[in-house]
């Protein structure tokens, strides 16, 4: 039988372009907070994971590099890489420690310096991040690239609008007005959106999400801990589940969704003994407008097709049947890679906690059920992780 | 604008050399105009790209055929923010397509304007040289 998992502690670095920090100061923004806010002491962690997929930044080892500034040298060290869900597989693999008994306190820590390389550098290294020998070599696909393809799938197949897509980074920005940690704090309208420049058509700028620094912490405990602990309010893992799908995206025989969500979904509610509608919150991976419409429908919190109806009707705002990425999501928070996943599950947490720090921006919950939402790369890999207080 | 102090890291210059002796035949069909795919000779999967060991059956027993030319769009986009290394090309156009045989295909589509780019247009698969001289495949219009 595996053991309950609860987080008892979160971190959270201010998002942006931080070059003023290096990756160590930056993770350690977010180990320390979530250290203080467990309570524990750091010789209580016996396992860090570091969700990072580097390459923009200067150090191969980032995880020993990290636990040597943090003073954590000497723990079990692991650095996990899925892509744009790397931060969501370092929390799986620490889940995974704690719930099998190998261990009762893990750290996990997502970190992401992107800024350190120029732009179009940075553009480079995501467009491989496909398969580079059929996809990049000769055709230079890029990342958004990828996410227009779906986008001028599900366009062609449901008649979605660019107005549709539009609204959700309009929804996305006013969030990220009201979060301290945003990379962008200035709320936008639909025609800034469609009057952007394109950058991978339909695909415009405001339709994707920016090229951010960030780290964000997690404390894991198993239920003996919490206890010990004697931890208020501790969130518990109440599911979690994982799929992946092909890296050539020719390999694959649709583009209107992302079947890795919907099988990563479908695992984690049986495991949450829970249905789609009991989910109160979601953070959902919306690295593009797309993306984050692909989630409502893959999700299950609307049939396929059907995803517009939401945005349109306001049912994804705080206070709608399904609150979507009221922190501002990877569209306006921000999107530094490794760290994404452990900032949606650190930020769920807050909310179950009634925490959030602006009250515009906290959903009210009746049943204490939260959702994270986060893929790697195109659908390429995709973690469901799934809280309750 | 307060300039942010950085120190400048030594430069280094990464180039793989790929290994292509398994899918040989599919670069030597380039030169003949063929757009070759695998065809698994135990199951009868057939691959594209092409692959040297099934992943289907695992068997590593497989023979070399052309690619139908002709097929359907199902996806596409304009590349406008190019990365690095596509600096030198103008914005270029990724369809995603299915051909005949039932295998996807992921090329720059040509020879077109942009107005004119439909989901479900036909096009053909040809072989060409890109700007750089080196033969790739890519899609035109029928």
């Amino acid at each position: 039988m595996f053991r309950r998992v609860a987080i008892i502690g979160i971190g959270h670095s201010k998002f942006g372009v931080r070059q003023d920090v290096n990756v160590n100061e930056l993770a350690f923004e977010s180990i320390k907070p979530a250290i203080e806010d467990a309570g524990v002491d750091k010789r209580d962690i016996e396992l860090m994971v570091l969700g990072s997929v580097g390459v923009w930044y200067e150090e191969p080892l980032p995880v020993v590099s990290i636990a040597e500034y943090c003073g954590l040298s000497g723990v079990g060290l692991l650095r996990t890489e899925a892509a744009c869900a790397t931060g969501s597989a370092a929390f799986f693999t620490a889940y995974s420690a704690i719930a099998s008994g190998q261990i009762d306190v893990a750290l996990v820590v997502g970190v992401e310096k992107m800024r350190e390389v120029d732009t179009l550098t940075a553009i480079e290294l995501m467009g491989r991040a496909g398969c580079y020998l059929w996809e990049f070599h000769n055709f230079g696909i890029t990342f958004p690239a990828y996410y227009a393809l779906h986008a001028t799938a599900h366009m062609a197949k449901y008649g979605t609008t660019e107005e549709d897509l539009a609204l959700i980074a309009v929804k996305n920005h006013k969030y990220a007005a009201m979060n301290p940690n945003a990379q962008f704090r200035k709320p936008i309208t639909i025609n800034d959106v469609l009057s952007s420049m394109v950058i991978a058509w339909p695909l415009k700028l405001y339709d994707c999400c920016p090229i951010t620094d960030g780290s964000a912490t997690i404390i894991l405990a198993s239920e003996n801990k919490v206890r010990e602990f004697k931890v208020d309010t501790p969130i518990w893992v109440a599911g979690i589940g994982y799929s992946s799908d092909t890296v050539n995206l020719s390999k694959r025989s649709s583009y209107v969704g992302l079947y890795p969500t919907v099988r990563a979904s479908q695992m984690a509610y049986r495991m949450a003994n829970i249905e789609p509608k009991d989910v109160e919150l979601a953070n959902v991976h919306d690295c593009f407008t797309i993306a984050e419409l692909m989630a409502y429908e893959d999700l299950g919190f609307c049939r396929k097709g059907e995803g517009v109806k939401l945005i349109r009707d306001g049912e994804v705002e705080v206070d709608g049947k399904i609150p979507v990425n009221v922190d501002g999501g990877l569209k306006a928070k921000g999107h530094p890679i490794g760290a994404t996943g452990i900032s949606m599950i650190a930020e769920l947490a807050k909310q179950l906690r009634g925490e959030a720090i602006e009250r515009s921006r906290q959903v009210a919950f009746r049943k204490y059920i939260a959702l994270a939402h986060n893929v790697g790369g195109t659908g390429h890999y995709c973690y469901v992780t799934i809280l309750k207080r | 604008m307060l300039t942010i102090p950085t120190l400048k890291s030594k430069p280094i210059n990464l180039s793989y050399d790929i290994p292509i002796s398994r899918t040989k035949q599919f670069w030597d069909g380039l030169k003949e105009g063929k757009v070759l795919a695998t065809k698994c000779k135990k199951c009868g999967t057939l691959n594209f790209p092409p692959a040297a060991d099934c992943p289907n059956c695992y068997s590593s027993d497989i023979e070399w055929i052309p690619l139908s030319s002709e097929g359907e769009i199902e996806t596409f986009t304009h590349v406008i923010v190019k990365p690095q290394s596509f600096q030198e090309y103008e914005p270029y156009t990724i369809v995603i397509v299915k051909l005949k045989d039932n295998v996807r295909v992921l090329a720059w589509l040509t020879d077109t304007l942009i107005e004119n780019i439909k989901v479900g247009m036909k096009v053909k698969l040809q072989v060409k040289k890109s700007q750089e001289g080196v033969l790739t495949y890519e899609f035109t219009p029928i």
